[in-house]
């Protein structure tokens, strides 16, 4: 289909052959061209922010000793995990509107203007990526949090004789016992970018930040379900699940190379 | 030691802080939705609510369950996650026991599965697909395509593989058949991981909305996350069967609100459960030797 001018009333075979102008045309239209470099955008910063804030979450989490406060936060900040974008965006539409709650502080505290976090598009991508950290920071802690429960004691202990100061410690002793777990995780979410969320973007996006916050997924699904241009966004999909694959085997390789994983 | 010195005090006391303002930061939008659902419409508009409803009432909540297609979706809704999850365990479980075996050709089996999680389609031949296959319009289309999920495949995998072939040994020797060291000794003694893939299943069935806008050509036949998707993000009134006096009289931020919160109340409810087991069950999938 991605090689054909495909017309539905006459199937995969009556449909014309058109060989790679589908693929063609990707960077032909402007369009096309600007939902790659905004999926880009939007991806890397997703991988690069999410790969920070659960490793320094996590850190300052097991700092925390009071089991009862510690346990209440870790089941407080899953929860965002297994909303469904429908339900966040949702509640992010209410709390990021002109008269939302976030505006409300804002011009409060500052005084500013209220800020249209949805409708500017200078400010969606942002918005994008903090949400996403947001829903998904908790979950990526749990991997985190696992390994830093299973260094050795006797480590901190060795290092306290030493005379190391605890930010020491965390420097020499918790981020070294961490980095495999790390090196596995960025690694394996390289195969993501590409990918800057479907079900986040579709709901939230609207023809205001189109400039900034049309990606891949949802140009493929405007332009074919809505527009009729099914060979096109065939191709446009299969131009981005083929460089995914490239990635991902190339991801994987080098998390077993380097980490020694193996996915099972 | 070093909790005795005056900086790493001050840094536990900012930490203690920083910590529950984050753990808040995830639970009170939830918090601030429910307090909308319950105030009143003067109170809403009146931008008056925060965390704690103003002006009580539950008219809200009365209009939504009154409301047939919000009470059809969630039918759907239900009878997709129940039949999918069911569906979904069952396969995984057999294919799962299956090919945490060592046997010739099990590595390429193994990746022509794991080759669906990396490469898809795309939208539109996955569209002809279901379409061809005559399961458009039926809870099928909703149930099938996802029932064979590699990565939860993957998962059942590394738990069956962590179970001591002994016991194994022992049970064919006591003259058991597969199936019965599957569903009496596998199964009991990988639960955890078991609850883990289910619940992940459950979650993913009762929060998915795309397939229902593309699978289902009639709105009705909506499950609730797409029923939902429609009102609160197309902001499509009509669908929530309102008269003009009626929409005058309520405010729809409050109906939207409560029609969210309803539909999160499941999830909210297996969450308890669903922590119990899912960061043993992530670890354990993840962190290997």
């Amino acid at each position: 289909m991605a090689f054909q001018d495909y017309k539905p009333w006459l199937g995969i075979t009556g449909s014309r052959w058109i060989g790679l102008d589908n693929f063609e045309r990707i960077f032909q239209y402007k369009e096309a061209t600007q939902a790659i470099v905004n999926t880009l955008i939007i991806a890397v910063s997703k991988i690069i922010v999410g790969i920070i804030v659960p490793i320094v979450m996590a850190i300052l989490l097991s700092e925390i000793r009071n089991m009862g406060i510690k346990k209440s936060v870790q089941t407080l900040v899953y929860l965002p995990h297994f909303l469904s974008w429908v339900t966040v965006a949702g509640l992010m539409i209410d709390i990021l509107g002109l008269d939302g709650g976030i505006n409300h502080i804002l011009t409060r505290i500052f005084g500013n203007d209220p800020i249209y976090f949805l409708g500017d598009p200078d400010l969606f991508r942002f918005t994008v990526v903090i949400s996403d950290v947001w829903k998904s920071f908790g979950f990526g802690m749990i991997v985190y949090l696992a390994t830093i429960a299973g260094i050795n004691p006797s480590y901190y202990e060795a290092a306290e004789i030493d005379g190391a100061t605890r930010r020491q410690q965390i420097r020499y002793v918790t981020l070294p016992s961490m980095l495999p777990m790390i090196i596995v995780i960025s690694t394996l979410s390289l195969g993501n970018i590409l990918d800057a969320g479907f079900d986040q973007v579709f709901n939230l996006y609207n023809p205001l930040v189109y400039s900034t916050g049309d990606i891949i997924d949802t140009y493929v699904y405007r332009s074919s379900l809505l527009n009729g241009q099914y060979g096109f966004g065939t191709a446009v999909g299969l131009f981005k699940s083929g460089i995914s694959l490239i990635l991902i085997v190339v991801s994987y390789r080098l998390a077993y190379k380097y980490a020694n994983y193996k996915i099972f | 030691m070093y909790h005795k010195t005056t900086g790493y005090r001050v840094f536990s006391y900012f930490n203690y802080v920083f910590m529950i303002l984050a753990g808040l930061a995830c639970f009170l939008p939830l918090l601030h939705l429910l307090a909308q659902s319950l105030s009143s419409k003067a109170a809403i508009s009146g931008n008056m609510v925060s965390f704690w409803p103003v002006g009580f009432n539950v008219d809200a909540y009365v209009k939504t369950f009154n409301n047939s297609n919000f009470n059809g979706a969630m039918l759907t809704s239900i009878t997709r996650t129940v039949l999918g999850t069911t569906i979904s365990m069952f396969i995984l479980t057999c294919a799962g026991y299956a090919l945490s075996k060592e046997f010739r050709g099990r590595n390429v089996l193994m990746w022509f599965f794991i080759f669906t999680m990396l490469f898809s389609g795309g939208l539109i031949p996955s569209y002809i697909l279901i379409t061809a296959l005559g399961l458009k319009d039926t809870i099928w289309a909703l149930v099938l395509p996802g029932a064979f999920g590699a990565y939860n495949l993957i998962l059942l995998v590394n738990f069956f593989k962590t179970i001591p072939k002994a016991l194994e040994e022992a049970a064919f020797i006591d003259g058991a058949s597969f199936f019965v060291i599957l569903s009496k000794i596998y199964l009991p003694l990988s639960l955890p991981g078991i609850a883990t893939v289910s619940l992940f299943i459950m979650v993913g069935h009762w929060n998915s909305w795309f397939d229902g806008i593309l699978y289902m050509s009639d709105a009705s036949k909506y499950p609730l996350a797409s029923f939902l998707q429609t009102v609160v993000v197309q902001s499509n009134m009509q669908n929530m069967a309102m008269s003009q006096s009626e929409v005058a009289a309520m405010s729809e931020q409050s109906i939207k609100a409560a029609q969210i919160f309803v539909s999160t109340l499941p999830i909210i409810l297996v969450y308890p459960f669903l922590q119990r087991y899912f960061v043993k069950g992530i670890v354990l999938g993840a962190v290997k030797e």
